[in-house]
């Protein structure tokens, strides 16, 4: 008899597989990496790389190494690279990659048992631990080859703040009442994490990876819609606390967020009520933090917060079986 | 997607690529007569077919050998005119082997089928029953049971499944486009039977040739129903919610909701059954798939070695191949070649065995497979629940309501077993039941 192979159905798959997904969404961070070093200088690369090369070296310590080659913990210490200040000390960005690779997902039980975004997770732990070096923003376009002052720093050995610090769109809303140019927002020539202000980019990349269904387009559109309606609500009412809907979209970490971060498949719902639910939950507290918190920007807080009641929001979003009650 | 498919359909579902092209435009040919052949007295839901012939008769072909064990179970006939070698356990495309008749058919005969004539269509469920003929789609529950109407129900559509929404099974669209007469004398036969009100018959988009020859033919009479190209059309909830707009209530049947599906071919074989007096003896087979150079579509006799019918295409090196039987979708892989070509049997599809070689990735949670589930369930969540045996949940979650189409298994990006895992889940609580 000849040798059969047995294998249950189906026999034919969608192209589609987790791996090249990760490769996709790496890949449309090529373009930002560039435009980022072209805004911030050869720091955006440095950091970067460093936050990459950590998360990889992390992953490879912390569990089998089986799971590397999904580029998934490469894609975690890339994504927190790009939202780090261009000017914060690089062993700090190690720091907080390796605390997002070793406890924000291995520690869950690896890719796809994590509850937080790992990325933001790491961000989150970078602000608690150095809010000064995480508030402080240095201004865009200092020449290519000039480092900030602080990014090669010892750690711990004592960090004292650049000359030359800057106030993000947001920062400059919230403190001195300045509003930014529209079109400096969308071209990206302003102060902010190293991968969140070219606008217009983060847009394209973002249709892209929707072409290439990296993810769910409903996770970025409900996002974004709602934090539309709701800043363009509060800004007729409080105009002095909410920015106009079109400064809320172009600043800050929010488009970044919108094309990389609740589109995380792993930490945002199943169900598609439950994705609709997520986004409109996330841009409502960004926009209710950004307008009455402390903190200029709270996108990376409303992300977290919606991770966190993804469960519950998956649990009451069940679909409705096929010839089953309403 | 949504632009593109206008014609009606159900929500969700998967797009797998036809590959229909393949074999659409070859006519029905005939298998050739062999050695051997093996009946299995199980080749339908119900009860095992009970042998009415002994080792050593000499049986004419279209001669009944197995008689209907109950209401649910099927007559069983010759395929061939020979002699029965064995009534034994014999290989079986499910896997599990099962006892069969097994004729040594005589090379020497003409193979004319014995007289038997024109049947009455007054008592169709008689005659179908006593043609032994078994749903053609797939499922092969006995037909006869599907014809008659149980006391107290009424039946305002007869509804046929001319979908054929498996990729590479081409068997429906062929008799569809070559005896559309037969196909709709069938329906009307059906029709009358059930005392349904209207005959509707459910053709996807991309058979948009057969669907014109069937209008052309039935004059009005039927009318055709041209239903978008998507997986899982033909499974008949959803052709039911496709074509009528009904959904039928979890755990109930079409007739709940004053259906019932049949399959075009079907109709095809109570025509056959009826008009010629001529059993289910043999129905088309496609045999295609990436490893067969020279797809077919054929008259296949009940009984012949699956690896019969693959020589005859020009496969007889199998090593290292996927011979399934059924469509890509929801076909069953074959572990032994010496098993017959059963009633149900729609396709033969034979891949190359690399193209099974797939990686597992853990679950990312993207929820692909919930959009992709016709039934609206949770597979990644059944999928979950079966691994820890949580039958409560299962039961709360519907798994009995998943029929296994695949198309969550399908999406998956990250190659999990979601049906199969299903399936699993489903004994489970089956035999937590007993």
């Amino acid at each position: 008899m000849s040798k059969l192979l047995l294998v249950s159905s189906p026999f034919v798959r969608d192209e589609r597989n987790t791996p090249q997904l990760m490769r996709d969404v790496i890949g449309s961070l090529v373009p930002i990496l560039i435009m980022s070093m072209w805004v911030f200088g050869v720091i955006a690369l440095l950091m970067v790389a460093v936050t990459g090369a950590t998360a990889v070296v992390t992953e490879r310590l912390v569990t089998s190494k089986r799971s590397l080659h999904d580029g998934s913990a490469l894609l975690t210490g890339l994504l927190l690279g790009f939202v780090l200040p261009p000017g914060l000390p690089l062993w700090m960005g190690a720091l907080g990659s390796a605390f997002a690779v070793g406890l924000g997902k291995a520690a869950f039980g690896g890719l796809g048992a994590n509850i937080f975004n790992p990325a933001l997770l790491g961000r989150a732990f970078l602000q608690a631990a150095f809010p000064e070096a995480m508030t402080t923003w240095v201004a865009p376009q200092m020449g290519f080859w000039q480092l900030p002052e602080r990014s090669l720093a010892w750690p711990l050995m004592g960090s004292h703040v650049d000359g030359i610090s800057a106030a993000t769109p947001l920062g400059g809303f919230k403190f001195q009442g300045l509003t930014t140019d529209l079109s400096e927002m969308v071209v990206g020539t302003t102060a902010g994490s190293l991968g969140e202000t070219a606008t217009w980019l983060l847009v394209l990349c973002g249709l892209w990876l929707a072409l290439r269904k990296a993810f769910d387009w409903r996770l970025p559109v409900s996002t974004l819609f709602s934090v539309a309606l709701l800043s363009w609500v509060l800004h007729a009412t409080v105009p002095e606390r909410c920015a106009d809907p079109m400064t809320m979209l172009g600043s800050g970490g929010l488009m970044f967020a919108a094309v990389f971060m609740v589109t995380d498949p792993v930490t945002t719902p199943v169900t598609a009520k439950g994705m609709w639910l997520f986004g409109f939950g996330t841009g409502v507290l960004v926009v209710l933090i950004r307008s009455f918190g402390g903190l200029p920007e709270g996108v990376m807080y409303a992300v977290l917060l919606m991770n966190a009641v993804t469960p519950w929001i998956n649990r009451f979003t069940q679909p409705r079986v096929f010839g089953g009650l309403a | 997607m949504v632009l593109i498919a206008s014609a009606p359909t159900f929500s969700h579902g998967v797009h797998p690529a036809d590959q229909k092209a393949r074999s659409a435009t070859e006519p029905i040919g005939r298998m050739p007569f062999v050695r051997e052949y093996s009946v299995p007295l199980r080749q339908h839901i119900g009860a095992a077919s009970e042998p009415i012939v002994a080792v050593g008769d000499i049986v004419q072909r279209g001669q009944l050998i197995a008689k209907r064990a109950s209401f649910v179970s099927t007559n069983q006939h010759a395929p061939v005119t020979g002699r029965v070698k064995a009534i034994e356990t014999r290989p079986h495309p499910s896997g599990v082997s099962v006892r069969a008749i097994v004729i040594e058919s005589d090379p020497f005969s003409s193979q004319q089928m014995g007289a038997s004539g024109p049947r009455s269509d007054q008592a169709l469920a008689d005659s179908v029953s006593d043609a032994g003929i078994v749903g053609m789609g797939g499922a092969a529950f006995p037909a006869h049971v599907k014809l008659s109407v149980p006391e107290g129900r009424t039946v305002d559509t007869l509804l046929m499944n001319g979908c054929e929404c498996e990729p590479y099974l081409t068997c429906d669209h062929r008799i569809m486009l070559e005896h559309p007469t037969a196909v709709l004398e069938g329906t009307a036969m059906i029709q009358t039977a059930l005392g349904a009100k209207a005959s509707v018959i459910g053709v996807e988009q991309n058979k948009s040739d057969a669907a014109d020859v069937l209008r052309a033919a039935s004059k009005g009479s039927v009318s055709v129903a041209q239903v978008a190209v998507k997986y899982p059309q033909g499974a008949e909830k959803m052709l039911i919610k496709a074509v009528l707009g009904r959904e039928v209530p979890v755990g109930k049947l079409p007739l709940d909701v004053g259906v019932v599906v049949h399959n075009v071919g079907t109709a095809f074989a109570v025509h056959e059954a009826v008009r010629l007096g001529k059993p289910l003896i043999e129905r088309v087979v496609t045999v295609s798939g990436p490893a067969v150079s020279q797809p077919r579509n054929l008259w296949v006799p009940i009984g012949t070695p699956i690896c019969d019918l693959l020589a005859f295409v020009g496969l007889d090196q199998l090593d290292q191949y996927i011979v399934i039987s059924g469509g890509p979708m929801m076909g069953q892989a074959q572990k032994n070649l010496q098993a017959p070509v059963v009633k149900g049997m729609s396709g033969i599809l034979v891949f190359p065995a690399a193209h099974q070689a797939t990686k597992e990735y853990p679950c990312i949670r993207c929820g692909r497979c919930l959009d992709a589930c016709p039934m609206f369930l949770n597979p990644t969540r059944l999928w979950l629940l079966t691994r820890n045996r949580d039958i409560e949940a299962l039961n709360q979650h519907h798994v009995q309501a998943c029929f296994e189409c695949g198309s969550c298994s399908y999406v998956c990006p990250s190659h999990i077993p979601l049906v199969h895992a299903i399936r699993m889940g489903k004994k489970l609580v089956r035999e937590a039941q007993v």
